[in-house]
């Protein structure tokens, strides 16, 4: 495994199947009393987080803290950033009080791998403007191989804002490296612009009509339409975008009872998932919330705790 | 990172044998499958005698081959006791005092049979005891999962050199060795043939 993870492209197959079964073990952990293992004492994660996050910001937390390393969150606002410090300078100053890992989130593209190479320590990509979230992947991947077995074969359906989503960019990559078929549905504002080319090479499927492919689907994955990096009207109203993408009451009358729901979060229910679904039988949605701390255990472990790392 | 890699217990360049064949190993044997045998029926009495009978008796064999001979140890007292004892997986990777001396490599699993282990008399199974190092980490782990009125060791193979104050209660075979030799378990379940063997190989091997 490479020192940082900083796109799904930095995992090998094999390494994507060891940090699932690590994260197995670490999912038994949080059904025990005692939720500690000494494995990474005396390390020290720094979660820098200049963007908001709840989920993954306190599962890489707890993980860390059941893991026995020392993690500590800085966020864009309440740092020295708002005050106008670089990003450099606030990377180099917290690595000169001698972290082991930086766990990252940025709005800009890019800015993990930049601050990789200004320090020694481990850096994890927790989300980097619409670039990648490799985490998320994983723990994606991982609830959907708990509940199908395998992802060999099996028809995964992503829907929703895929122009602004670094959630869609770095799933297509880990469920068409573990095998899956990957279909991509989105309104023509909302598909990234050059998919076409990019979807010949990776190997996933594009379709502006979410009924033709979801009678087809062994597993839905809604994602979240994120106004916050909208700049303009990419749809009418909220209602037409419900119509033609949302995970309906209708529409979840077509899936199977085995069709696992994911949903990263944070949900607008309503928008793109009905409450019906989000709490559906199907839901795997509170499943991708623990598998999150299980997965980000096990990356935490493997890029910290052995021989070589920082 | 090495997926593959075998924990504890596995030397390197020792290609799987047949199932039943003995191989041919570069070293002798200590202890064959008759003799296992007849260590295991005498270490699974010793518990017995040990605990005045099953009651409050757990397995908890450690990773990889210490999962194997717990199995053997629960079904040699089923036939004195008529009562299946609960056995268990007992992995100790990450707790080990070693962690950064090796590239980071997967735990095992870790199986803690239903009823858990508060107030019961756990028996820590594991073939071969050399530092004591792997004992250690494994108390350390039981801590985490309960308080179990005693905790007892049985091994299979006693080698010496302890490094910390940690003893066997029950001991298949104390085989006085060398550091700079290796001692070799291969058990049925994980290796397909039972035998015990001691070579010499420079720098020794972990245990």
């Amino acid at each position: 495994m490479k020192k940082h993870l900083l796109s799904v492209d930095d995992l090998t197959t094999d390494d994507v199947h060891t940090l699932f079964t690590t994260a197995a073990e670490m999912h038994d952990v949080q059904r025990r009393q005692v939720k500690k293992l000494p494995a990474l004492r005396g390390r020290t994660v720094i979660n820098m987080f200049f963007e908001d996050s709840t989920r993954t910001r306190s599962s890489f937390e707890i993980a860390g803290k059941w893991l026995s390393a020392d993690t500590i969150n800085i966020t864009g606002k309440g740092s020295s950033a708002s005050k106008g410090e670089s990003l450099r300078d606030t990377v180099l100053t917290v690595a000169s009080m001698g972290v082991d890992a930086l766990v990252v989130r940025h709005g800009a593209s890019g800015a993990c791998q930049q601050v990789a190479q200004w320090i020694d320590a481990v850096v994890i990509n927790a989300g980097d403007g619409t670039h990648e979230h490799p985490t998320q992947a994983l723990l994606d991947a991982y609830t959907l191989t708990r509940r199908l077995g395998t992802l060999e074969g099996k028809h995964v359906v992503i829907v929703g804002d895929l122009t602004h989503s670094r959630v869609f960019r770095s799933n297509v990559a880990c469920l068409t490296m573990l095998g899956a078929e990957v279909t991509v549905v989105a309104p023509p504002t909302l598909m990234p612009s050059g998919v076409d080319a990019w979807s010949a090479s990776a190997g996933f499927a594009t379709t502006y009509d979410l009924d033709e492919v979801i009678d087809k689907a062994d597993a839905v994955m809604m994602l979240r339409v994120q106004r916050e990096r909208m700049s303009g009207g990419f749809f009418p109203t909220g209602r037409e975008y419900t119509v033609g993408y949302g995970l309906t009451r209708d529409r979840l009358a077509r899936l199977g009872p085995d069709v696992p729901i994911c949903h990263p979060g944070p949900m607008n229910r309503g928008l793109e998932i009905a409450a019906d679904a989000a709490d559906a039988v199907q839901s795997a949605i509170l499943e991708q919330v623990s598998a999150g701390v299980a997965i980000r255990m096990s990356v935490l472990y493997h890029l910290l705790a052995g021989e070589g790392a920082v | 990172m090495p997926a593959t890699t075998e924990p504890t217990g596995q030397p390197s360049g020792q290609p799987a044998a047949p199932t039943g064949t003995p191989p041919e190993l570069p070293g002798r044997t200590v202890l064959d499958a008759r003799d296992i045998a007849r260590a295991l029926t005498r270490i699974s009495h010793e518990i017995l005698e040990r605990n005045k009978g099953h009651e409050g008796l757990v397995l908890l064999g450690i990773p990889t081959r210490g999962v194997g001979l717990a199995k053997r140890i629960a079904a040699r007292i089923a036939d004195v006791e008529g009562v299946a004892v609960p056995v268990g997986a007992l992995d100790i990777t990450l707790y080990r005092d070693d962690l950064r001396k090796h590239p980071a490599r997967g735990p095992q699993p870790t199986d803690v049979p239903v009823g858990g282990i508060d107030g019961k008399t756990v028996v820590l199974v594991d073939d071969v005891l050399y530092s004591g190092r792997t004992v250690r980490a494994a108390l350390d782990a039981l801590a985490d999962l309960g308080r179990p009125d005693a905790v007892r060791l049985a091994v299979l193979v006693d080698r010496g050199h302890r490094e910390l104050p940690i003893r066997a209660d029950h001991v298949g075979k104390n085989l006085p060795s060398a550091r700079s030799e290796r001692v070799m378990v291969r058990l049925s379940e994980t290796d397909g043939h039972d035998v015990v063997q001691i070579a010499d190989a420079p720098g020794g091997e972990p245990a």
